[in-house]
């Protein structure tokens, strides 16, 4: 019976496939037209007019053949996203999870080292002019602010959208602290990091409760709150004028300045530049802290706590974890590191207002950690390094880099959908090291 | 057996949800060092006693009292879930079982050593500490980590010991590195059990752990849990449909039947009990047969 059945069978697939081949374009096209319907409606009200300014009065312009075109390309490009894309995209999604894993986890071991080699020799490299430099402290600040919120997002699974609250309290605080008390930057330091991690518990009581994207509203909220009192609170925080002559980092007492600082001491000329390099080593010094930090707790009974977390709340509980600790732990640690950064941002600037700690700032550094891939530090440098310094590098672009940029998150969604690197690696080895694909780790629910 | 104290007292134990009543007036009894089983039909009320008793529930009525071997006693209807694992000793598994997908088999087991491994570490902390207290242990005892302690070092090596001991003893050492997500369904319940098991607990409470399983995997099932009882000295609460591990393996049983208890008694006692029969197990064998040759005509 099995005989007689097994060539009809074959038939039957065969034909199946010419089917599904045409079925599949008749698909693609009605797939692609059902976009272009959609393309159409958003581009009516963003596109079709425009308002000039003419001049008896505000003119409006009709640009018809703009709306066109935008129909036209999302046709296009979805049909071929459809036809090759969707294929290869679906491969992908299958293939490189199991192999990817162990090539990226080996080459890990070794591109860490070589990144923070070139790191290190970065300021002294011919091409590092003024703005190279500045973009590298960008890229650094950015870096750490992902290594701290991944120790939320990534590593307990607590979905934050306020981080940059806390990058706000570290930054007010150091600002405060030495316009009136006049206390230097490398006390502050350490203070800021208490008072932000502070902050991080007081945020974390009211939320304990709550879970996914209720404690996602709430953390944004927070972050708002902020921002607010910052604006309103006047008599301290000088409202929207922001504070300024906030005083530079020293090294060991030395200054940047043009007599009797760093340059006079070591008998160098003076240059503008040492004193962005000397920012840069602080700010590379404190980014490796949170890496190294963050790598050692994992390893811990609390970072593994926090996974666990992540993973199942309830299971926690049950075996006599205590989840609002562990939980208060993640907010505060993770606080503590935006804190630190906040300081080296007032610092860096000399001067700071609300308005660097728009909400914005927070889906960017999110927008990092969940682009890196929640588990991996390197492609959490990856993404801040590709985030801030691909967007800077389309800088002639100015509109349309916003534009670049949503196709890049997308791209990357269609192809990585748990970031540039989607497995985890297990926290202790009894035999043989792996790593462990993304499908079976949970992203946590708050 | 070492005993007959009780461990585990329940008494008068209800649980309504608003106009539902899941449980009601349920009393009973599980003895040091016995496997005592709770069966019923589905929706009796067996899961809801289990989370009273772990503290999932806070009953409505009721006291439920363990007796831990060194004499102290907790009430478990006043205290929080996770500090009854922590401090009364009774450990538990699901139903749908809920391990650490994401994370390998000795993580696993690592994470249920939580506690241990902070005390280990020296930071000991009364039944009774605080909040406050309680962060000044995580701060502190992982500072102590991070500078990796002797004191610290030893509790970790210790801890893979015992986890180690364990994955050997439910059979999964070879995939200690594998992720909890991908073992099969049989082996997920043998390590969640092995997971329960590292807490160091008294009572091991096991919410159909023989669910899904094939008749081999059964029966390395009921050994495991013989071993557990006598080799290290744990009483078990088991809920279970399988007949072969209740029959088997209990020292006593109750049976719960739309959230009242019906029966309690020996294995012996209960087969024969006319109530059982009549609400569990249906009907009678030779009614079975009767049936059986119905259909088959």
């Amino acid at each position: 019976m099995a005989d007689a059945a097994a060539p009809t069978g074959s038939r039957a697939t065969i034909r199946k496939a010419e089917l599904t081949l045409a079925d599949r374009v008749a698909a693609a096209i009605r797939d692609a037209a059902l976009a272009a319907g959609i393309a159409l409606v958003m581009s009516i009200p963003i596109l079709a007019y425009r308002t000039v300014d003419a001049p008896t009065a505000l003119e409006l312009r009709d640009r018809w053949p703009a709306v066109g075109i935008a129909v036209a390309v999302v046709f296009a490009g979805r049909l071929l996203l459809n036809l090759v894309g969707g294929l290869t995209a679906r491969r992908f999604a299958a293939g490189t999870a199991s192999l990817a894993a162990p090539w990226f986890s080996s080459l890990g071991r070794l591109v860490g080292p070589l990144v923070v080699t070139f790191a290190i020799v970065f300021p002294f490299l011919p091409f590092a002019d003024r703005y190279i430099l500045d973009l590298g402290v960008l890229v650094l600040t950015y870096v750490m602010l992902g290594w701290g919120l991944n120790i939320v997002v990534g590593l307990a699974g607590l979905l934050d959208l306020g981080y940059v609250a806390f990058y706000a309290v570290g930054a007010y605080s150091y600002a405060l602290l030495a316009h009136h008390f006049g206390f230097s930057f490398w006390l502050c330091l350490p203070l800021a990091g208490i008072l932000a991690a502070f902050w991080g518990i007081l945020l974390g009581f009211p939320v304990l409760r709550l879970r996914g994207d209720y404690l996602a509203i709430v953390t944004l909220a927070f972050g708002e709150i902020i921002r607010l009192v910052l604006i309103n609170w006047q008599s301290l925080t000088g409202g929207p004028n922001g504070i300024s002559g906030i005083p530079r980092p020293t090294l060991l007492g030395l200054e940047f300045k043009l007599e009797g600082g760093f340059a006079d001491y070591f008998g160098l000329e003076y240059s503008s530049l040492h004193r962005i390099i000397f920012l840069y080593y602080i700010i590379l010094a404190l980014a490796l802290v949170t890496n190294a930090v963050t790598i050692r707790l994992r390893r811990l009974p609390l970072g593994r706590a926090w996974e666990a977390l992540r993973e199942d709340e309830i299971a926690c509980r049950s075996l006599g974890i205590n989840t609002t600790t562990t939980k208060l732990t993640a907010f505060a640690i993770g606080a503590m590191f935006g804190g630190f950064a906040g300081s080296f941002f007032a610092t860096k600037q000399g001067f700071i207002s609300p308005e660097s700690f728009v909400f914005l700032e927070s889906a960017l550094i999110l927008a990092i950690v969940v682009l890196g891939g929640m588990g991996s530090q390197l492609s959490v440098a990856m993404a801040a390094l590709i985030m801030i310094g691909g967007v800077e590098l389309f800088r002639d672009l100015e509109l349309f880099r916003m534009l670049m940029f949503g196709l890049a998150m997308v791209a990357v969604m269609i192809w990585r959908p748990r970031g540039f690197v989607a497995t985890r690696t297990p926290s202790i080895v009894l035999k043989h090291r792996g790593a462990i694909s993304s499908d079976l780790v949970k992203e946590g629910r708050g | 057996m070492s005993g007959s104290d009780a461990i585990l007292t329940v008494e008068h134990l209800t649980m309504r949800f608003g106009g539902l009543v899941a449980v009601d007036d349920v009393s009973f009894v599980a003895r040091r060092g016995s496997i005592t089983a709770l069966i019923g039909p589905n929706g009796a009320g067996k899961t809801t006693v289990f989370n009273c008793i772990t503290g999932f529930y806070k009953p409505s009525v009721g006291m439920i009292t363990l007796k831990r071997r060194d004499g102290r006693r907790f009430l478990l209807e006043r205290m929080d879930d996770f500090r009854i694992a922590e401090h009364a000793g009774v450990a538990r598994t699901f139903q749908n079982i809920r391990l650490f997908a994401g994370m390998t088999c000795l993580e696993n087991l690592l994470v249920a050593q939580h506690n241990r491994i902070m005390y280990m570490a020296g930071y000991r902390l009364g039944p009774n500490a605080g909040p406050a207290d309680e962060v000044f242990r995580y701060v502190s005892s992982s500072l102590s980590a991070v500078l990796g302690l002797r004191r610290f070092r030893a509790a970790e090596k210790e801890a893979i010991a015992r986890a180690s001991y364990w994955l050997e003893k439910v059979g999964l050492i070879e995939r200690a590195d594998d992720a909890a997500g991908e073992l099969s369904y049989g082996d997920q319940r043998r390590l969640e059990i092995a997971r329960g098991m590292c807490t160091g607990p008294e009572l091991l409470c096991l919410d159909e752990p023989a669910a899904g399983l094939n008749p081999r995997e059964t029966a390395e099932l009921n050994t495991l849990l013989k071993s557990i009882r006598q080799e290290h000295d744990v009483s078990i609460l088991l809920i279970e449909h399988d007949m072969r591990v209740v029959m088997e393996v209990s020292d006593h049983i109750a049976v719960l039947d739309y959230g009242r208890k019906i029966a309690d008694g020996t294995p012996e006692q209960i087969r024969a009990d006319p109530h059982v029969i009549a609400a569990y197990l249906g009907v009678e064998d030779e009614e079975v047969a009767k049936v059986e040759q119905e259909i088959a005509t």
